[in-house]
């Protein structure tokens, strides 16, 4: 707040107003719901719920498909925030080296940040193209028999592959803003003290980037976990079936195809849960890593 | 015009912290006062609170007899000068010195005037179309002036409105300032840190420490009778030299030298300005020189009298160097004070 | 002659550093670039040529065709999501959900910094809390809500659930607080009340700031998948975003997929975020990298 705010006791109320129905209606309402729903088994049928207490939880407690989900989510998201974060910073050490040509580069690596996720996820199904995709015949020539929407691993690589794709420009445009922001003094001082550029990036542009890695790695999982739900439905066609799933897509799933609204409610609180662990620990990242100064 | 009365005004923020203890004084109408101290000393707050920008939590504030401790800031017929200036960015210096006049329902020809008027008192008129990041650092100085001026106000307060300028467009300033204050016979309450602008600028100087008032009095009384060592260590630069002594059997001694003659017993603390002193070999008292300033016009040696760190100003045909030599204080310039409470004697 | 053989090793060694620089630029670029130079392709040339022979490195005559089928031929029952319409509906999405946002978080900024509130903490933590959890998480219950609200096939049950979140609101309250203090007490002894301040000094101060709010929260709304997949069910509504996964399926099914076709509509569907992404690039930078520390 400002030193000399307004006193005025009716307006700030009237200016409030909006944001907080709006966040009461649906964001409040719902996430209460999700909790709720989630002690109660609901009739498919539509007749109406019983109370179950713990049920849904412990129900996908002992789901080896829900482990099995569990355990792609994970493998997935390490390996989507661990390419696209060490693409990116590749790339934004380059474009931050070159002058020639530095805003073409920057335009051309970062454009992508504007494509949907299920629209790359479409790109991603014509590359992919079993009869004539460019990218299944590059791995036919190596002789890798891409079977996306078949072949479990292969579909998981499809995944993945978008995923980095549409998530190296977010990372990129940070890591360069982040690289513009050492101030050149810093630069030049490493400069005179240390002779090899590894030297220089490890020892010095690295530590200072840290903090910029930071936040982005906590983006990057919230991304892997959450906006990549467009590409991995295109990706399986809208057909789940034995297709690698995250834990997110599962969510829409069983709620939506199954009906099993108390069982899908569970597995949102869960994501609730691990989203609030994953702020909380960014949180407190920020705290302790960003403040160099 | 007017004169502004501050009666036991005091700040106490919700937390506890007390940023003013009750303060009294008066300005007369037409009078320049400068609230100067160190950093955290009050002066900003209590300047604010004239301006309404914070609450005074008790006392009574009154500008041309008319109290108003409750009446909104921009009904106390007041202007103000920010440090920062802060002009408003997207406007022109026409509608930033123009703003507050059309808040007022001013008719728009009549705004026009007064601010023509004003540009030229400032040298402002070719400027007027423009906005202020395409201004250098004394114009907007000027506009913000401007903007104070154009209201026409009882009075003026002005928050360290010099600091963000360098030191010979801070000079300059100063002076137009004051001359501008002259001219148009304004109350103002200037708030500074830098001793050189209270002294200079000032009619009064209340010099403020800790929420309270050190001491009051023309720059000349500030100066040569400070009230306490705390004002004597904050105005003068370099500041007035305190050292360590003991009065005994009518004399006040430093170390086993008797500087002064005095009924006090027991330990004081001694006052000399560095250019109240006196070289020569005839002197009565050794000092040894550790570094000569070389300033241009004058220089300082700094140096230690009985081990007690201490400047005496010379002129700048005074060659020196590192070493003995004899030093003789002017009685009259020598001032005590108590060496526990601090206060003149 | 020893000066004739230093100079060229001086000259060689910056040389090659800079030309692994621009090698490792360009093949990021491309990475970017290609999956969207063969969608141009295919929507240059006929079905039956690209089923044929996949992409190629040639132009087609069949652009104009394509786009005619894209805009105004419509894929399902209703013949309603004709890719104007899809067109029409983005733009409103992408439209309402930036303006939603900005007014709506300048609004709720502005009494949250400007004003003394007894209950701005509480306020504040109740607002803040939704950055905590993405809209995926609690989304079934959304979808329930909007239900029994009677919001579903609505443009406002398209855009409102959406809107309930704080990032503008944060990213306002951020900028407002880096405003000098000495502005709304300038502001305040020149007369000007709150309504005055804010209008006369904040907005127009704001310009550059709702500017890079409204590229970003316009290029989020309009990739919006999973709610709009949820909320509208009408093919009046679809937005080409929601098109896509009927896309896909579309060319599944038929012999002759429509690929110039569909191809052309993601076309549609990526360039309007895409452009003004580049065309607005500073802003947006600027907002994205300033608005989530």
């Amino acid at each position: 707040m400002k030193r000399a705010g307004f006193t005025t006791r009716w307006l700030p109320i009237l200016l409030l107003l909006p944001q907080l129905v709006i966040i009461a209606v649906f964001f409040y309402w719902p996430a209460a719901h999700a909790v709720q729903s989630s002690f109660y088994l609901e009739d498919p049928f539509g007749f109406g719920s019983s109370f179950v207490g713990f049920d849904n939880y412990t129900h996908l407690a002992q789901s080896s498909e829900y482990a099995r989900i569990a355990k792609f989510t994970l493998l997935f998201t390490i390996l989507v925030t661990f390419f696209s974060l060490a693409l990116a910073l590749v790339l934004a050490v380059k474009a931050d080296n070159v002058i020639r040509g530095a805003k073409t580069y920057r335009t051309l690596l970062m454009w992508v940040y504007a494509v949907a996720p299920p629209v790359a996820g479409f790109i991603g199904l014509l590359m992919l193209n079993q009869t004539w995709g460019p990218l299944a015949e590059l791995a036919k020539s190596v002789g890798w028999d891409f079977k996306l929407g078949v072949n479990f691993a292969d579909t998981a690589a499809a995944m993945v592959l978008v995923s980095v794709w549409k998530q190296v420009p977010v990372n990129f445009i940070f890591f360069l803003s982040g690289l513009q922001s050492i101030p050149k003094s810093v630069r030049e001082a490493a400069l005179i003290d240390a002779k090899s550029s590894f030297r220089r990036f490890w020892d010095v542009t690295f530590p200072l980037l840290a903090p910029t890695g930071f936040f982005l790695l906590v983006i990057n999982i919230t991304y892997a976990l959450f906006d990549t739900f467009g590409v991995v439905d295109v990706l399986v066609k809208g057909e789940p079936g034995n297709n690698p799933m995250t834990l997110v897509y599962k969510v829409y799933v069983d709620g939506f195809r199954g009906n099993d609204i108390g069982g899908s409610s569970a597995q949102s609180v869960i994501l609730m849960v691990l989203v609030l662990a994953l702020t909380i620990f960014q949180f407190r990242l920020i705290e302790r890593r960003i403040h160099y100064t | 015009m007017a004169q502004v009365s501050l009666n036991k005004i005091r700040k106490v923020y919700p937390n506890g912290f007390e940023a003013v203890k009750p303060i009294s004084f008066d300005i007369t109408d037409g009078e320049f006062v400068v609230l100067v101290g160190p950093s955290g000393c009050g002066k900003s707050t209590l300047l604010r609170m004239v301006a309404g920008l914070e609450d005074i939590s008790e006392g009574a504030l009154s500008i041309g007899d008319r109290n108003v401790n409750h009446v909104d800031p921009a009904d106390r017929d007041i202007a103000m000068v920010f440090q920062n200036y802060a002009l408003y960015p997207h406007m022109t210096v026409r509608k930033n010195i123009g703003y507050g006049l059309k808040n007022r329902k001013i008719a728009a020809h009549d705004i026009e005037a007064k601010v023509q008027a004003a540009a030229k008192m400032l040298n402002l008129t070719d400027y007027l179309d423009r906005k202020p990041s395409q201004l250098s650092g004394g114009q907007r100085q000027r506009v913000a002036m401007g903007r104070a001026v154009v209201r026409d106000p009882a009075l003026f307060l002005f928050d360290e409105p010099l600091s963000n300028l360098d030191a010979k467009l801070r000079h300059q300033m100063r002076i137009e300032i004051k001359a501008l204050q002259r001219r148009l016979g304004v109350t103002s309450i200037y708030v500074t840190h830098d001793q050189v602008e209270a002294m200079t600028m000032a009619d009064r100087i209340i010099v403020l420490n800790n929420g309270q008032i050190e001491q009051i009095g023309t720059p000349a009384e500030i100066y040569h009778r400070p009230a306490s060592t705390f004002v004597a260590s904050f105005m003068g630069a370099p500041p007035m030299n305190l050292i360590a002594a003991q009065g005994h059997d009518g004399r006040i001694m430093v170390g086993d030298m008797a500087l002064a003659s005095n009924n006090i017993i027991g330990p004081v603390t001694m006052g000399i300005r560095p250019e109240d002193v006196e070289i020569g070999p005839d002197c009565e008292i050794p000092f040894t020189v550790d570094i000569v300033e070389e300033l241009g016009a004058h220089r300082l040696l700094h140096g230690q009298v009985d081990g007690q760190d201490f400047t005496i100003h010379v002129a700048k045909d005074v060659a020196l160097s590192a070493g003995p030599i004899r030093m003789t204080i002017k009685p009259e310039a020598m001032i005590l004070f108590d060496a526990q409470t601090g206060l003149a004697l | 002659m020893t000066e004739t053989t230093h100079i060229p090793v001086a000259k060689r060694r910056l040389k090659w550093g800079r030309v692994l620089d621009h090698s490792i630029l360009i093949l990021g670029a491309q990475f970017m670039l290609v999956p969207l130079l063969m969608v141009l392709q295919t929507t240059t040339t006929t079905d039956l040529e690209t089923i044929r022979n996949g992409p190629e490195f040639i132009i087609g005559d069949q652009l104009d065709d394509n786009f005619r089928a894209a805009m105004f031929t419509a894929s399902g029952f209703s013949g309603e999501n004709t890719g104007l319409r899809m067109l029409a509906n983005s733009m409103i999405l992408g439209i309402g959900f930036a303006l939603g946002k900005i007014v709506i978080g300048m609004m709720a900024a502005y009494a949250l910094v400007y004003f003394r509130l007894r209950f701005a903490t509480f306020a504040f933590w109740l607002i803040f809390t939704t950055l905590l959890l993405p809209l995926e998480v609690r989304i079934l219950p959304s979808y329930e809500i909007a239900q029994r609200l009677g919001l579903l096939n609505t443009y406002t049950g398209l855009i409102l659930p959406l809107i309930a979140s704080a990032t503008a609101t944060f990213f306002f309250r951020q900028f407002f607080r880096s405003v000098p203090e000495e502005l709304v007490e300038a502001a305040r002894i020149d007369g000007a009340g709150p309504v005055k301040f804010f209008i006369d000094i904040l907005v127009p101060l704001s310009q550059t700031m709702i500017a890079a709010m409204f590229i970003i929260m316009f290029v989020f709304g309009w990739n919006q998948y999973l709610w709009p997949t949820m909320v509208t069910t009408d093919e009046g509504m679809y937005t080409l975003v929601r098109g896509i996964k009927q896309l896909t399926q579309d060319l599944e099914g038929t012999s002759i997929p429509e690929y110039g076709r569909a191809n052309m509509l993601a076309l549609i569907a990526i360039l309007p975020p895409v452009l003004v992404v580049i065309i607005f690039q500073s802003w947006f930078v600027k907002g994205l990298t300033e608005s989530d520390k």
